[in-house]
């Protein structure tokens, strides 16, 4: 028995999320007596692989064919299932990032392994059962899923565990070659574009996001200057990327992407519960509202009743003065 | 061309979420149900791409009898007909299995769901569906474009969108962008109650997971103001308070 875990890389590169899977599956390792291996696909260079081990895995299975270069869900599901048999592997952790819920699923139903999306939790072992706790209605609630089937996929939400250094792990790089399935391959990707100087909302440690109260596309210089000084994605409330004065992607909420920042920042937001759905797990709430009735600050740490038009300019400079 | 639909019975997006029996069940005391509003997407697209004679448009539903109302609206929506797999959706593997095995007995081009349900928020039904019947899957796509064998595809990715393209059939999770949700019309509402909705009976499949329990969000403490004039205040308690900045 041992603990597999998927490294999802951009460009050859490991990001946070992913050192943070492989915390949460070196974790999920020890509460087991068993070592963590990891499973990397696609071009990524040996010394991005064995960096690895400051975060507990031992082995690294690297599989680097032409065909393999890009993600397909369907193929890259059938290695990692491959590869969770050859390492007698009963646990299979992933992000729970765009790619990683197209993935998950299939590796589920080809190893009949219960599957918990969205943990946000380290596992708990007792009297024989084992379960995860996973984010539920939209973040307005948790449950407690047990896995009753013998293998389990884990899928792990960004910014819920934490990266983790474990002490003195040995590592090992190997090359690994899984079976050939043609079928495999009917989806085939032409292109990707990603932007980037943009912090990606879901993995964001601070989340600068406005609403209607902005009036119009044109005041969005501001937010982005905000989002900008503190390193932060830019979100919005849906009315506003309703009317395409922001992209769909930035659209946080029930209906939308759910955060979990360790700082929200909500600029002209009201705080309808379907907003609140998708920022509530975020660990520090600020609200600039020039209403102080706005529903938002009940669910607020810190607030300002003002003018968002007067405040942020304000903060902006605040900042830069802290900055130095 | 032949499309099936993946229709979901969820709490309206006001619902206050509650649990009653120690926490282990949803409280659906005054809840009121709805279409997944995800499905809604996956639905408009699929009457869009059938407009003019060009196909047709099933939608399918795992649920008891108390769903069927939100099955109708479905099919006011504009659905052609309905199938329902009478049975309470136990999880994600229950209900894509129960999927998969109607659309082997029954052929269509493509698959459509939405990006994830708004209860469970498990977005893993159309992956599970793929995987069932051994063809392609895309998860959370935005835009959809189909020549009637082979369809362009963008779906979302971190910072950024991928584009690819797929040939034969396939299973897709839409989110926002791929279709205008439409609204039932007078007709839509009338036509759908004599449209056909077919219930079929659910297959045995074996339980991987089950939930024990629910919890809610702990209460927030109560908001700490700034005046207007001490802006600068907030970026101090941010960094030396709430050690985030
Ligand atoms: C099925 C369904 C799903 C939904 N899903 C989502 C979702 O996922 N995400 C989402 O966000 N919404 C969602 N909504 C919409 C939600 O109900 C609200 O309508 C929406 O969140 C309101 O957006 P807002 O706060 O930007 O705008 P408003 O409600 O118009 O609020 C604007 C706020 O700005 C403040 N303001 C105005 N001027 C200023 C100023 N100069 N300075 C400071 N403050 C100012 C006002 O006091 C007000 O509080 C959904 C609705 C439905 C029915």
């Amino acid at each position: 028995m041992s603990v597999l875990v998927y490294v999802e890389h951009a460009d050859g590169k490991f990001k946070k999320s992913v050192y943070e899977a492989v915390s949460y599956a070196k974790a999920i390792a020890e509460q087991n007596n068993t070592n963590l291996t990891a499973i990397s696909i696609g071009a990524v260079e040996a010394t991005e692989l064995s960096a690895l081990g400051k975060y507990g895995a031992s082995k690294v299975l690297s599989v680097n064919n032409e065909q393999l270069k890009n993600f397909v869900n369907q193929a890259y599901a059938s290695v990692i299932a491959e590869a969770a048999n050859a390492e007698n592997a009963n646990i299979v952790v992933l992000s729970n990032s765009f790619s990683g819920k197209g993935l998950g699923p299939r590796v589920a139903v080809k190893l009949k392994a219960g599957f918990v999306d969205g943990a946000i939790e380290l596992p708990v072992v007792e009297g024989g059962k084992f379960s995860v706790k996973k984010t539920a209605f939209s973040g307005k609630a948790f449950a407690i899923t047990e896995i009753t089937a013998e293998n389990k996929v884990i899928a792990l939400n960004p910014n819920a565990f934490g990266v983790k250094e474990s002490a003195g792990s040995e590592i090992s790089v190997e090359d690994f070659t899984p079976a050939d399935k043609a079928s495999d391959f009917a989806a085939v990707v032409k292109e990707i574009i990603r932007a980037t100087d943009k912090v990606s909302l879901p993995d964001a440690e601070i989340v600068v996001s406005a609403g209607r109260g902005l009036k119009g596309p044109e005041n969005w210089g501001m937010v982005e200057e905000l989002a900008s000084l503190l390193g932060a994605a830019t979100a919005c409330s849906k009315p506003v990327s309703d009317a395409d004065w922001r992209p769909h992607s930035e659209h946080v909420g029930q209906t939308g992407i759910t955060v979990s920042p360790n700082l929200y920042i909500a600029i002209g937001i009201s705080g309808a519960i379907q907003h609140l759905a998708g920022i509530s797990s975020s660990k520090v709430i600020v609200v600039i509202n020039k209403d102080p009735e706005a529903p938002f600050f009940k669910v607020a740490d810190y607030g300002i009743v003002g003018d968002a038009f007067e405040v942020v300019p304000k903060l902006i400079e605040a900042l830069k003065a802290h900055k130095g | 061309m032949k499309i099936l639909v993946c229709i979901s019975n969820v709490p309206d997006t006001t619902t206050k979420i509650t649990f009653t029996n120690d926490n282990t069940q949803f409280n659906t005391a005054g809840v009121q149900y709805i279409v997944n509003p995800y499905d809604e997407i996956a639905l408009s697209k699929a009457i869009s791409l059938c407009e003019g004679g060009k196909g047709s448009v099933t939608v399918i539903n795992v649920g008891e009898s108390s769903t069927e109302p939100t099955v109708r609206k479905a099919l006011a929506i504009g659905a052609d007909d309905a199938v329902r797999v009478n049975a309470a959706p136990r999880d994600a593997y229950f209900t894509a299995f129960q999927i998969a095995e109607y659309a082997k007995s029954n052929d269509f081009d493509m698959i459509l769901t939405g990006r994830e349900s708004i209860d469970y928020n498990g977005a893993q039904v159309a992956a599970m569906i793929g995987e069932f019947l051994d063809i392609p899957s895309v998860s959370i796509i935005k835009k959809l474009d189909y020549d009637g064998t082979t369809a362009t595809i963008e779906r979302e990715i971190e910072g950024g969108k991928e584009i690819l393209t797929v040939t034969g059939k396939f299973v897709a999770s839409c989110a926002e962008g791929v279709a205008e949700p439409k609204i039932p019309n007078m007709r839509g509402i009338m036509s759908a109650r004599t449209k056909p909705l077919q219930v079929v009976e659910a297959k045995e499949v074996e339980q991987l997971s089950t939930i024990q329990s629910f919890q809610t969000p702990p209460p927030r403490g109560t908001v700490k103001l700034v005046p207007t004039e001490e802006t600068e205040k907030l970026i101090d308690l941010l960094h030396q308070e709430a050690k985030v900045i």
